[in-house]
């Protein structure tokens, strides 16, 4: 039985801007890395705003988030704020971090998001802890835990899935497919490609969904949540998507060809999406308009914010190696 | 093949036993602390510290894990960051190279890099060291690398009575903490004041004064310095034994102290010498007591190879209390 997404305007309109919002907010992070104020690594979530967006939709305020360093998306989609987010980008302290994890490692106590990971599988384990004390503190939250396909390649991924299973942890596993990880396609780097029979192979159960589609990708996670909470056991979410720019800034792209990265443009979340609202009389043009003005300004307030923060004082750098208490 | 069970008083017992009874008393105290690792529970730990525990305390609080230490280091990380206070026991310290990246990269990173949000009072348990003829892939003592790490403490109880209590002062600490248990200590017996609740990590320890020379030590080396001191005595030198017990933060006031009273230093150190806490340990007595020495720093660590299977071999790669009595003797009488 899946579950039908209950697509009201508002909902609709909500999914749309949420994902406008990660595109609007990425293309301000590139002109910014260009101004050289942001600096490092910046890996873009362009082509892939439908997976965050559309599985947080089926998350509570209880629930917790595992994220890799592409997660300028899931933090977005979560409500963390994008004043923290883009001045921890440029390193401020008023970040969301202390400009100490820059944009691979968003942290956010009280959203449940428990980093930006940026060792590749590593923090598919921690999705496994969090999941376990929550079920041993007999609360009924799910961990949605996000990676790339590429973590597929690693030991942590078989030994988490295992375990997973095992003790029936309530995860969602949700691997962002976006055919490469890095260079490396993904038929180059995997034996079977098939990651749903994968994961099967530790009894995970899960499905295969279009990560170009928002809805589907809601629908599933919904149902995905569902059958966590009600079966007590995880599940694998594969969402088929594509990186629509380099993998971070640097980043020639020789591996793949500019007509291939045009023709999944062509099947782009937002893209496909406002198209389809649009052919269906769902959103007014103005509705748009007005819409993206406010992602504008929101966008631009975060600016402002990020430009005025200032700096930790070098004084502070060693506080927190250590912590002095466990914050409540 | 099981032979009875001694029967001790309340404060005199094996240094397994006190391991074992630190991790009842945590696992009663604090219903947040529970146990993973590999064979903790039916097996009853490949050092028999967990015997028991299992059948006490139940299977959601004493977790056998597959063989993933990535995975379940990396589980006591997520569990502690979401308000448990998780022990995980990796069998030996050979094995904590498959989690190192959990360790590393996200247990003692994650405060710091998230800005203060996140504390990780994880608490790691691991045998370590050499000399039970096991070969190279069992017996190494990578303390010294972990000592490298900020972040993270690192014990190294080498006494029945560290070994009954550090653990406490361990889960006490908002951060990872790992706690090295010296393999060839596990037998041994001792005893500590009926009366003792607890034991100050923060101080290193000095187990016998001395006049003459000081033997900076830890862990598994701690009773060769201590049989070496004793030799030393028949011979009219008169040698100090420290026990370092806490490897990071290290503390450096005791060991310079002593050497400020000695002049002299032997460093004692089952790791590589190349890199050691050893050398951590040398280097600021250098930096902060240059001017008290009356001879040069010396040290006895492991050769520099990887330990062979042959009993003969093996012991002479470990530092042995004869060559630590050479060593000494040299310092105090040069020939
Ligand atoms: C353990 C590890 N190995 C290598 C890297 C370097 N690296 C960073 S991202 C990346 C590709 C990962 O691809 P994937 O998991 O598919 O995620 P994507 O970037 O496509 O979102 C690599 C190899 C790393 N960060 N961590
Ligand atoms: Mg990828």
């Amino acid at each position: 039985m899946t579950k039908k997404v209950y697509l009201d305007h508002a909902h609709l309109l909500h999914l749309l801007k949420a994902m406008i919002r990660i595109r609007h907010f990425e293309a301000k992070c590139v002109e910014l890395y260009q101004a050289q104020k942001i600096l490092g690594f910046l890996h873009l979530y362009d082509g892939e705003e439908a997976v965050s967006v559309g599985v947080m939709e089926a998350l509570t305020p209880e629930d917790a988030i595992i994220a890799t360093y592409r997660e300028h998306g899931q933090a977005l989609a979560r409500g963390v704020d994008p004043k923290c987010l883009m001045a921890e980008m440029m390193g401020k302290l008023n970040g969301c971090c202390r400009g100490r994890g820059g944009s691979m490692h968003f942290f956010d106590r009280k959203r449940r998001f428990y980093g930006g990971n940026a060792i590749v599988g590593g923090g598919l384990p921690l999705a496994l802890g969090v999941a376990l004390a929550d079920k041993m503190q007999r609360r009924s939250a799910v961990t949605a835990c996000f990676f790339g396909e590429g973590a597929v390649d690693e030991g942590e991924f078989h030994e988490t899935l295992n375990l997973a299973k095992l003790w029936r942890l309530p995860i969602l596993f949700v691997c962002e497919n976006n055919l490469y990880s890095m260079g490396m396609a993904v038929e180059r780097a995997e034996a079977d490609i098939d990651f749903v029979h994968k994961a099967s192979g530790y009894r995970v159960a899960g499905e295969k969904v279009d990560g170009m589609d928002v809805v589907a990708v809601e629908s599933a996670a919904r149902n995905a949540i569902d059958r966590i909470r009600s079966e007590n056991d995880p599940y694998f979410l594969e969402c088929r998507t594509y990186r629509f720019r380099a993998h971070s800034m640097f980043d020639a792209q020789l591996y793949r060809s500019k007509e291939e990265v045009e023709a999944w443009r062509k099947k782009g979340p937002i893209l496909r999406f406002q198209t389809w609202l649009e052919a269906n009389r769902l959103i007014k043009p103005e509705e748009i308009a007005a819409m993206e003005k406010e992602i504008d300004f929101e966008i631009a307030e975060a600016v402002a914010y990020a430009e005025a923060g200032g700096l930790e004082p070098i004084s502070e750098l060693e506080r927190f190696v250590t912590m002095d208490e466990v914050p409540a | 093949m099981n032979a009875p069970e001694p029967t001790f008083t309340p404060n005199r017992m094996t240094y397994r036993e006190a391991c074992k009874q630190a991790l009842r008393e945590a696992l009663l105290s604090d219903p947040r602390v529970f146990l993973m690792g590999e064979d903790i529970g039916r097996y009853g730990g490949c050092y028999a510290v967990t015997k028991g525990l299992l059948e006490e305390f139940g299977e959601e609080r004493i977790r056998d894990t597959p063989l993933s230490e990535s995975a379940f280091v990396g589980a006591g990380v997520g569990a502690a960051m979401a308000g448990m206070r998780p022990i995980v026991e990796i069998m030996t310290v050979n094995f904590s190279l498959l989690a190192l990246d959990q360790i590393l990269n996200n247990a003692v990173t994650i405060p710091h890099m998230s800005g203060g949000q996140f504390a990780i009072p994880l608490v790691i348990r691991m045998a370590t060291g050499g000399g039970r003829r096991v070969a190279a892939q069992h017996s190494r003592s990578l303390e010294g690398w972990y000592a490298h790490i900020p972040g993270l403490r690192v014990l190294t109880p080498a006494t029945v009575e560290d070994a009954r209590f550090m653990l406490k002062s361990a889960l006490a600490d908002p951060n990872p903490v790992i706690i090295f248990e010296h393999v060839m200590l596990y037998n041994m017996e001792g005893d500590f004041p009926s009366d003792m609740k607890e034991v100050d990590i923060a101080r290193a320890k000095v187990h016998r004064a001395g006049r003459d020379v000081s033997l900076i030590t830890y862990g598994g080396s701690l009773f060769k310095a201590l049989q070496a001191a004793d030799a030393l005595s028949s011979e009219g030198i008169d040698a100090e034994v420290i026990d370092l017990r806490t490897l990071r933060p290290l503390d450096t006031k005791t060991i310079i102290d002593s050497v400020a009273r000695t002049r002299r230093c032997v460093i004692i150190d089952e790791g590589w010498r190349s890199g050691s806490i050893s050398a951590e340990v040398g280097m600021r007595i250098a930096e902060e007591a240059f001017f008290e020495l009356d001879a040069p720093l010396r040290r006895v660590c492991s050769r520099e190879a990887p330990i062979p299977y042959a009993a003969h071999l093996e012991d002479a790669c470990l530092p042995q209390a004869a060559t630590i009595v050479a060593v000494a003797r040299e310092l105090v009488r040069p020939s």
